[in-house]
């Protein structure tokens, strides 16, 4: 492909976490009915190894370009109640590393209780939806993930800027220029 | 054939199952979920959610036949049971659910005995009538098809005997 500013023109790629077979499937579906690529699992302890954030795979500790190839994800949607780890914990724990904080998390509860969406946008949730989960609710996932896109394009910008661009001299205020 | 006649009857029936509150909306969302590349979304799902509600009904059977009722577990697989039967569009099961949950809060074993009984039934019944609107959606395609390949047939003659397609409306 030749140079200039490269369309990303491959699909979005969604992480769904569900422990109800019956919801992993409904949900898949929808999604896919978005043309999202779709990774479904069982549970919270399934997506953080998918996402290499296990204990004995921490991918977060290792030297960045080194050979754990981080997964491609552009959105994190899961069930709240689950065995084991909750979508809240599942939540936190995506926040909280270096590699993932970035990624937009949707929570899925089937009891509208108010204190636990508070928790969960409090948490950084982009979204909270009440199943079953419909086709209006999977649209509002668009903008999340092209914001998502956004940023992960200016990130790759980045080691051109570490080299005394000229863009260096514009004050930026977004957290990652605030390291000068 | 009756292509026409299985149409009008699966859709009244499917009305009916709305009119009676065995399904909402919730199916029909199911239903706008399905197209021709994934033809048998709704049999899928539904099939799972049998293959779940029994086995959460054959745990609640057990759960309740103990010493000691344990009423947290009897509950999880209750709000499990009713997160299913919500995402299908069973609501008259979801609905006998919720009050299982309430009875399941008060630790009333005999209430919660006399709730499973009533969800086993409404499982029963809406497990039927399910059934039988996808054994109609089944017959309709089969007819479907049949029609398809008799024309297909036909149109094979046809070109055989020297003849030119005459345009069809869209009956396949």
């Amino acid at each position: 492909m030749g140079g200039g500013v490269a369309t990303e023109t491959h699909q979005f790629h969604v992480l769904a976490v569900d422990d109800s077979i019956i919801d992993r499937k409904l949900i898949e579906r929808l999604l896919k009915t978005s043309s999202y690529q779709v990774t479904a699992v069982d549970s919270g302890v399934k997506a953080l190894e998918f996402l290499g954030l296990l204990d004995d795979v921490d991918v977060d500790n290792t030297d960045s370009n080194s050979h754990h190839h981080k997964v491609e994800v552009n959105l994190i949607i899961t069930d709240y109640c689950m065995p084991a780890i909750t979508g809240y914990d599942l939540l936190r724990k995506i926040k909280e590393s270096k590699l993932f904080k970035d990624i937009p998390v949707v929570i899925m509860s089937s009891e509208n209780v108010p204190s636990r969406i508070n928790s969960c946008m409090e948490q950084g949730a982009e979204e909270f939806f009440l199943k079953p989960v419909q086709q209006s609710d999977v649209n509002k996932l668009r903008p999340h993930l092209m914001r998502g896109r956004k940023s992960s394009q200016n990130h790759k910008r980045k080691p051109v800027e570490e080299c005394l661009s000229p863009d260096r001299t514009r004050t930026r205020y977004n957290n990652h220029d605030l390291e000068l | 054939m009756e292509v026409d006649q299985l149409q009008r009857s699966f859709v009244e029936y499917s009305r009916l199952l709305f009119h009676e509150g065995f399904l909402d909306g919730q199916f029909s969302q199911l239903q706008l979920l399905q197209d021709e590349s994934n033809p048998d979304f709704v049999l899928e799902v539904v099939s799972l959610f049998f293959e779940d509600s029994e086995r959460l009904l054959n745990d609640l059977t057990i759960a309740l036949d103990q010493q000691n009722v344990e009423f947290k577990k009897i509950d999880a697989h209750v709000h499990q049971l009713k997160g299913s039967s919500s995402s299908i569009g069973a609501q008259r099961v979801k609905n006998v659910c919720i009050a299982f949950r309430n009875l399941c809060d008060e630790q009333n074993a005999e209430g919660c005995l006399r709730c499973l009984q009533q969800v086993k039934q409404e499982y029963l019944l809406v497990k039927t009538k399910l059934e039988a609107l996808l054994r109609e959606r089944h017959d309709k395609r089969v007819v479907h098809d049949l029609n398809c390949g008799f024309i297909f047939q036909l149109e094979q003659q046809i070109v055989a005997a020297g003849g030119a397609i005459p345009m069809l409306n869209e009956f396949c």
